[in-house]
């Protein structure tokens, strides 16, 4: 019998063959995803709206229906102040962030600008400087105390008047949207890209104006892309951990993702209050990320037909292309360069103290031998590595089998399979954190506190990025391919081993660094999993700075940075070689 | 009507260096005729259309439609592209699809500098949807439209402003071979009809032959030959042409006498003397190769008489139906031929050969003549 021809097309004789034959190794493997998947995937969820209802289980006493979490959520004047200050930032973030790299897009794709290079920098930025340590250096630079511009900008003017507090709501959109654009920046250059030139071109010969034809044409065109790239930069912003928490807190300013955190972290923790808010934020991105996804669709329909790819005419600004050039150099200084330079001057103090002559003469290493002999540090790289090399490849080989199931088989229930694989892309990482911190401390087998939670965590948080890498390399290969396999004999196993695999190693390759680098920054969800002996690095960083230790903090940050430098490197060339565009 | 003179249009392409797309290109294309620029791909002819257009900026020469001069690098003038109210009909057709049949066409009245009432941009697109066979489809949304109603929509987009020149970028190349050849004759009839000037970029030989009053034949940026299909294909000046343009034999050959009848010559060529004509001017002595289209070497199995008869042996053949394609074996070259399916010599039986002189065309043995 052959292989690969799914059960539909199986030869009249079926039934007279006994289930031994029938057996195939295919469907126990697939049977072992789908309930790895669920089991990942929806299982937390359910945890989570459970004990949104119940009070906490103590040995002494059982869980109990209760409506109190959400009363108690829902019924002060706070939560409202809460939810308004969640929109506010989240909303502000989103717009920052997107007028910036839309901007940004634009001159790039469209215009003459000079210094096209630095848009290169643009691209992998988001990848080297986690979120913590760019807020933490964005504190050093713009906190009303101790941060640089205020600092040079009073003793400029010699005055003691605060100019620039990153301690606020402004502060807060104004770190984040700085964060977050360089991901509006590739979005929209995407857009931009995936539509056709002489679309806009047609409109120039037909004797449309500038104005007509970015109003009529361009703007009408990108507008899916637009709005689906301001929902995905509110949910993310949503669900931002570092800022709010490290930026907000101090001065009051809660948001739901740091609420979450206290309530977990205040005594007795409040879990049960924690997942009310959990399930109201997951509510919210979940109708972000459907109608993101929804308009994405509504998008691609209008990019199907493309021409032969001739480059779009640029724009020419003519004097104004220096002040294009002026701003990108600004942003990039801003974005890059100073928050490192700030990281790695104060990594050489001793104490943290502005720049100026005299802490120049102070310039000394004891940082970096503090945190190379830090006891907790050698363990959480080991933690953080071990932890990302193994959901990475683990992640790559069993999302590689529900691609296949969901693209190339007519198996009903497909389309469930791959909804609930890519389910954990709503989860913020706080919440994905709780969920599963509830199910196991119900369902104790004894891995609550180990580094095997944080395992099964890093797992479910990454698997729709997987999901994602392989279903666009499983839609490349074509179904011959397997059926002439099928053809020579090859079992099903050895079809999926010796053809499917390779051909899909350059989307397996890029799908695991990709993972890679994006888990060993974690931090949201490892928050609330970790305990003595599990921390991973962003942990340190994160206690480095609960402790006030700014600047072996920094020193960490450094050689951090500095090495996911190099791991996005290698990605880039590894990337180049086999031929996948990163998205 | 429209002429371009000595156009040099260069750009830097994604490394940096630098393409040389148009090189010297010179040419004249006279009211309500169809000019095609026909050559591979990379030949610069879709570079030139777009100068023509103003999509792409030239660095040296001059455009001119009528007296309107819409570029020249002498006196400094280039009139933006979207001021040039010229037609463009895009290889991918470029069909806005946020909009629908109907304001697409309507799209270039509504944003010309000629300002049209409501009524009249109706009277208008509908005249020319009704022309292209669209007039029923007008409501319809672009994205649902097939592939020959796109092209036919996007044909007339570019016919609603009543351009001065029609441009028109491989309008064809998007569509399979049936509805190609249907749309080969639709559009042949309407430029016929509209008497609108026409340029035409293609890379389909037997497109430019069937659609075109003047062909340029291109290769790496220059014009390697103009003229009438007929001319194009029966009289190539130079390899390139006979090569690019229909199948052909070459053979080499070296002049042997110089004919009294002008353009005539005698040559030595491998498979023998044979009597050539060429449209340049040469001297016994000169290096030449011959081209020999398949269709022009006559076959039969009773001995020739006259010149240019000699004789081979079949080597191959191929029954097509209404043609058979033979190979034929002379000496040690093999010609190909095209025959009448009566002739049923089977291989390796003798076959007698003709060819007429004006058709055994000798083309100077240099890249460029």
């Amino acid at each position: 019998m052959s292989i690969g021809t799914g059960p539909l097309k199986a030869s009249p004789t079926l039934k007279d063959v006994g289930w031994r034959e029938r057996f195939d190794v295919k469907w126990l493997v697939v049977g072992v995803c789908v309930v790895f998947v669920v089991f990942l995937a929806a299982v937390p969820l359910f945890f989570l709206l459970w004990q949104s209802f119940f009070t906490p289980q103590t040995s002494a006493k059982a869980a109990e229906f209760t409506l109190q979490n959400y009363a108690t959520a829902y019924g002060s004047w706070e939560t409202l102040k809460l939810f308004s200050n969640s929109v506010q930032f989240a909303v502000g973030t989103s717009i920052f962030a997107f007028t910036l790299g839309t901007f940004l897009a634009w001159l790039n794709e469209r215009t003459n600008t000079p210094f096209k290079a630095l848009f290169f920098a643009l691209s992998i930025i988001p990848l080297i400087i986690p979120g913590i340590l760019f807020t933490v250096a964005w504190i050093l630079l713009g906190s009303p105390k101790i941060g640089i511009f205020n600092l040079l900008l009073q003793n400029w003017f010699s005055t003691d008047y605060v100019f620039f507090n990153v301690y606020s709501m402004w502060g807060m959109i104004w770190v984040d949207g700085l964060h977050y654009s360089p991901m509006a920046f590739l979005l929209m250059t995407a857009a931009f890209r995936s539509m056709d030139p002489s679309l806009e071109e047609s409109a120039m010969m037909s004797g449309a104006s500038m104005y007509q034809i970015v109003t009529r044409i361009t703007l009408k065109l990108v507008m899916p892309a637009i709005f689906a790239t301001i929902l995905i930069l509110f949910v993310r912003t949503i669900e931002s951990f570092e800022v709010p928490a490290l930026l907000g807190l101090p001065v009051g300013i809660q948001v739901f993702t740091s609420s979450i955190y206290q309530a977990i972290h205040q005594y007795p923790s409040q879990i049960g209050l924690a997942s009310s808010y959990a399930v109201t934020l997951l509510l919210i991105t979940t109708v972000g990320v459907y109608y993101q996804s929804k308009l994405s669709n509504q998008g691609s329909k209008y990019s199907t037909m493309t021409g032969k790819g001739f480059r779009p005419r640029a724009v020419d600004l003519g004097p104004w292309r220096w002040v294009a050039a002026a701003f990108c150099i600004l942003y990039f200084l801003l974005i890059v360069a100073m928050p490192f330079l700030v990281l790695l001057w104060s990594s050489f103090q001793k104490f943290y103290s502005v720049p100026s002559m005299a802490a120049l003469q102070n310039l000394t290493l004891d940082p970096y031998r503090f945190v190379l002999t830090y006891p907790t540090l050698t363990k959480s790289v080991w933690n953080s590595l071990m932890l990302s090399i193994g959901s990475a490849t683990l992640i790559m080989l069993v999302t590689s089998v529900i691609c296949w199931i969901v693209v190339k088989t007519k198996t009903p229930g497909r389309w469930l399979l791959d909804n609930i694989a890519s389910l954990p892309m709503v989860f913020p990482g706080l919440v994905l954190g709780l969920s599963i911190m509830i199910f196991y401390l119900n369902f104790d087998i004894g891995i609550y506190g180990t580094i095997w939670i944080m395992f099964i965590a890093y797992i479910t948080r990454f698997l729709p990025y997987g999901l994602r890498y392989n279903t666009t390399t499983m839609l490349q290969i074509h179904k011959e391919l397997e059926e002439s396999a099928s053809m020579s004999g090859a079992s099903w196993f050895t079809m999926f081993r010796r053809i499917i695999l390779p051909l899909m190693k350059p989307g397996l390759v890029a799908g695991w660094i990709y993972i890679v680098i994006v888990s060993i920054r974690e931090l949201s969800t490892s928050i609330l999993l970790y305990s003595p002996g599990t921390e991973v690095i962003s942990i340190v960083i994160w206690e480095l700075w609960e402790n006030g230790q700014y600047v072996e903090l920094s020193a960490l940050g450094v050689m951090f940075i500095l090495a996911l430098f190099v791991l996005v490197l290698i990605a880039q060339m590894l990337g180049k070689k086999f031929g996948v565009k990163e998205h | 009507m429209l002429s371009v003179k000595a156009l040099f249009t260069e750009y830097p392409n994604d490394r940096g260096q630098i393409v040389r797309a148009a090189q010297d290109v010179t040419f004249e294309v006279p009211e309500g005729k169809l000019f095609t620029l026909l050559g591979p791909s990379g030949c610069g002819k879709t570079t030139t259309l777009r100068s023509i257009a103003g999509l792409e900026k030239p660095r040296a020469g001059e455009i001119k439609v009528d007296s309107r001069v819409v570029y020249s690098s002498a006196d400094n003038i280039f009139v933006a592209p979207n001021k040039r109210m010229f037609g463009m009909v895009f290889q991918s057709y470029a069909i806005w699809p946020h909009m629908n049949v109907f304001q697409n066409a309507a799209f270039p009245l509504e944003v010309g500098i000629k300002k049209y009432s409501r009524q009249e941009i109706r009277d208008k697109v509908m005249r020319v949807l009704t022309v292209v066979d669209l007039d029923q489809l007008a409501e319809r949304e672009a994205t649902k439209l097939s592939g020959g109603q796109q092209q036919r929509l996007a044909l007339a987009r570019a016919l609603t402003m009543e351009p001065a020149l029609l441009l028109l970028d491989e309008p064809l190349s998007n569509l399979d071979a049936k509805l190609r050849e249907r749309m080969r004759f639709e559009l042949k009839r309407l430029q016929r009809e509209l008497q609108i000037t026409t340029v035409y970029v293609t890379h389909d030989q037997s497109e430019a032959l069937a659609l075109s009053h003047e062909i340029a034949v291109m290769n790496e940026g220059r014009i390697m030959q103009i003229g009438s299909p007929r001319e194009i294909y029966e009289r190539p000046r130079n390899k390139f042409v006979a090569d690019f343009v229909g199948t052909t034999n070459f053979l080499e050959a070296t002049i042997s006498a110089v004919e009294t009848e002008p353009g005539r010559y005698m040559v030595e060529s491998p498979i023998g003397k044979l009597a050539a004509s060429s449209a340049d001017v040469l001297r016994a002595g000169d290096k030449v190769v011959l081209s020999l289209r398949p269709e022009d070497v006559e076959l039969a199995e009773r001995a020739y008489e006259g010149p240019n008869s000699f004789h081979g042996i079949v080597d191959a053949k191929v029954f097509l139906g209404e043609y058979l394609d033979f190979q034929i074996k002379v000496g040690d070259r093999t010609l190909l031929a095209k025959a009448h399916p009566s002739l049923r010599t089977p291989i390796g039986d003798k076959v007698f050969i003709r060819i007429n002189a004006d058709k055994c065309v000798a083309i100077p043995d240099s890249p460029r003549a």
